[in-house]
């Protein structure tokens, strides 16, 4: 257990530059590759068992088997840098670090998708990586390793990065090509499949950065060693963004099936609850996913030890578990408001909310209200099975998956917590809005 | 009646320009996409726009950001419209973003968006008097392992207590006419790419 893959030697001297990168073991993999048929890199692939970094968990190589190769029509390979779900930072800290993997990592994927054009899609915010990214491009083109025959392969590919201008919508795939094409983002209806009909009509991948960068190791070491990596089907390394009220907030890459437990309280991770508070509730794979209670994260409802893994993280489904999704994995201590912490999460969709489906536009407006009703105090109990209702009727009637990212949390949190709804009712705050407003204004507690 | 091709025949004023070396990067741009589809560029060229005239995009910026790509100018309004970074307001010389989502909100964003708008006297959204600040509150910036933070042009500000945070807004202002439009920087850091 321990093995790390993508960010194992951030501290060697000029990783973030070609020359640094190269020395330590760089660019091997593209050599490889180059040598390799584009059928046998998709092969490897999928014999490593990856699956999409970005928050659901499909497998990468079944998804690249799926683009279409119509004779005579461009194809393109976009990575998905628009990284905007609450409480993920992993991708702008890899691209920051080691913008390298990235651009290898592409290489890669386009030859293996044979796309001569490929595309980096960030997020408009992220300036100072977009000159990083340009920079390492340039890079790449000076020494032969973008633009006309590869490395003496034959194999042409441009590379561009692309920014987007604020839109969490943009981070759905449909809704980020619109977005490339210089539209709304605005996710379309499915099908077609991006593979089928994405970019500019052509045949279209769009992967996440880190799903990208770990192509890179699954290269070098093949396919199958890789999967030896992880527990089941949870194959490989991932990185987790981890925030909220822990010692030590920060991205670190783990073996995937490393136990919660050890996760949160061990000094390698997140060095436990700071403040020698009590772990509450976590989130534990960016704002969309369930929140769960501090001992269905630790142990599953069969009460085994519940692992940073894709099954364990879904066991027992949304009744008491949760997903992996995108690693954004927020820890809240004891003095935090589940019904205040809802309210922020569903003001974020509110806002977020492209406007295309009435379900999702309206209620994720009309649940942000109720919920502002809770944290003013003045709900009443029945208040709590309207939001229950309203988010049933947005889950999985909308066109793209934003409406279910609203709906969750929301289930999740009446789910688990609902007498903290209740006291907001009855008392028309919580006690812990009472320690906050103390805390605030330095008084003691009578 | 003869239309005036260098007056926007929506407000009647006339239209803007792009600095030669803003006009050449669009240029460069607009290469990077398929041929005929060089609306992709918008977002890109909307973020030069903005840089060049002072933060923020007014009609006749759109409407000549329209003539550049030749697409409509509702083309432009549209796209505008719905990406949170672009201003259709004038903003201050300086805007402060601060995050407000998730585990910034957990850090205590919302004490610190309270401490900027006594210290500058203004609102949320608002711009203060001299000119110099616009306080905006923004979603999640992806650096939630650094909560509370704020984005002032093309930086971000981490780790965030009163203290530092006023220190920030002090080092901004004491730099006064200095202070270049924000993500100026961008048009800068772009000539140095030959593609």
């Amino acid at each position: 257990m321990g093995k790390q893959l993508l960010i194992n030697d951030l501290d060697k001297d000029g990783i973030a530059t070609l020359a640094g990168y190269k020395t330590h073991g760089g660019y091997t993999a593209l050599e490889k590759a180059l040598k390799m048929k584009p059928e046998e890199v998709v092969e490897e692939v999928k014999k490593s068992g990856l699956r999409g970094r970005g928050g659901a968990g499909f497998p990468t190589g079944m998804k690249w088997s799926f683009i279409a190769k119509p004779p005579g029509v461009p194809r393109y390979l976009v990575c998905n840098a628009d990284e905007s779900e609450p409480g993920t930072f992993k991708d702008r800290y890899l691209m920051q670090r080691k913008p390298h993997i990235l651009v290898e990592g592409m290489i890669i994927s386009s030859f293996a998708l044979g796309a001569n054009t490929s595309y980096i899609y960030i997020r408009g915010e992220m300036m100072f990586q977009y000159h990083i990214l340009e920079k390492a491009i340039q890079e790449a083109y000076d020494a032969g390793l973008l633009g006309k025959n590869i490395l003496g392969s034959g194999y042409d590919l441009d590379l561009y990065v692309h920014c987007g201008a604020g839109a969490y919508i943009c981070g759905e795939e449909t809704g980020l090509i619109e977005s490339l094409e210089g539209k709304r983002g605005n996710p379309r209806i499915k099908p077609p499949f991006p593979a089928i009909k994405g970019a500019w009509g052509c045949p279209t991948v769009v992967n996440n950065v880190e799903t990208l960068a770990a192509v890179v190791p699954i290269i070098n070491m093949t396919g199958d060693e890789y999967a030896k990596i992880g527990i089941g089907k949870s194959t490989g390394t991932k990185l987790i963004s981890a925030s909220g009220h822990i010692n030590k907030p920060g991205v670190y890459e783990i073996e995937l099936g490393v136990p919660v437990e050890e996760f949160i309280y061990s000094d390698k991770y997140c060095g436990g609850i700071r403040n020698g508070k009590k772990l509450k509730a976590v989130v534990a794979g960016g704002s969309s996913v369930p929140i769960l209670p501090t001992e269905l994260i630790l142990k599953t409802a069969k009460g085994e030890p519940r692992l940073m893994s894709y099954e364990s993280l879904s066991d027992g489904g949304f009744v008491t578990g949760t997903m992996m999704g995108s690693g954004g994995f927020i820890a809240m201590d004891e003095d935090t408001s589940i019904v205040k912490n809802l309210w922020n999460f569903t003001r974020f969709y509110h806002h977020e909310s492209c406007g295309q489906c009435s379900p999702c536009r309206e209620g994720t407006g009309w649940m942000e209200k109720i919920l502002h009703k809770f944290i003013e105090g003045h709900a009443e109990t029945k208040d709590i099975d309207l939001l229950w209702d309203i988010q049933g009727k947005i889950e999985g009637k909308t066109i793209c998956p934003l409406g279910e990212a609203a709906a969750w949390p929301v289930a999740a949190a009446i789910r688990h917590f609902r007498p903290e709804f209740e006291e907001y009712v009855k008392k028309g705050r919580s006690m812990i809005d009472v320690k906050h407003y103390y805390r605030i204004n330095n008084l003691q507690p009578a | 009646m003869q239309q005036d091709s260098s007056v926007s025949k929506y407000s009647g004023k006339k239209h803007v320009k792009f600095s030669d070396e803003a006009l050449a990067l669009a240029h460069k741009i607009m290469k990077r996409y398929p041929e005929g589809k060089q609306k992709s560029a918008i977002l890109p060229i909307l973020h030069i726009a903005q840089a060049e005239f002072e933060g923020w995009l007014s009609v006749e910026t759109m409407d000549y950001v329209a003539t550049l790509l030749k697409i409509q100018s509702i083309e432009v309004y549209e796209v505008a419209s719905f990406y949170s970074m672009f201003n259709l307001k004038p903003v201050g010389k300086c805007v402060i973003e601060v995050c407000r989502t998730g585990p910034c909100w957990l850090m205590g964003a919302e004490d610190l968006v309270r401490f900027i708008e006594k210290k500058l006297g203004i609102k949320e959204g608002q711009t203060t008097p001299d000119g110099m600040f616009t306080l905006k509150t923004v979603e999640c910036l992806a650096s939630c392992g650094t909560a509370p933070m704020m984005q002032i042009g093309e930086t971000y500000h981490e780790n965030l207590t009163f203290e530092k945070c006023g220190a920030v807004l002090d080092e901004y202002k004491n730099k006064g006419e200095q202070v270049s439009h924000w993500r100026k920087e961008r048009i800068k850091h772009h000539s140095d790419i030959h593609r």
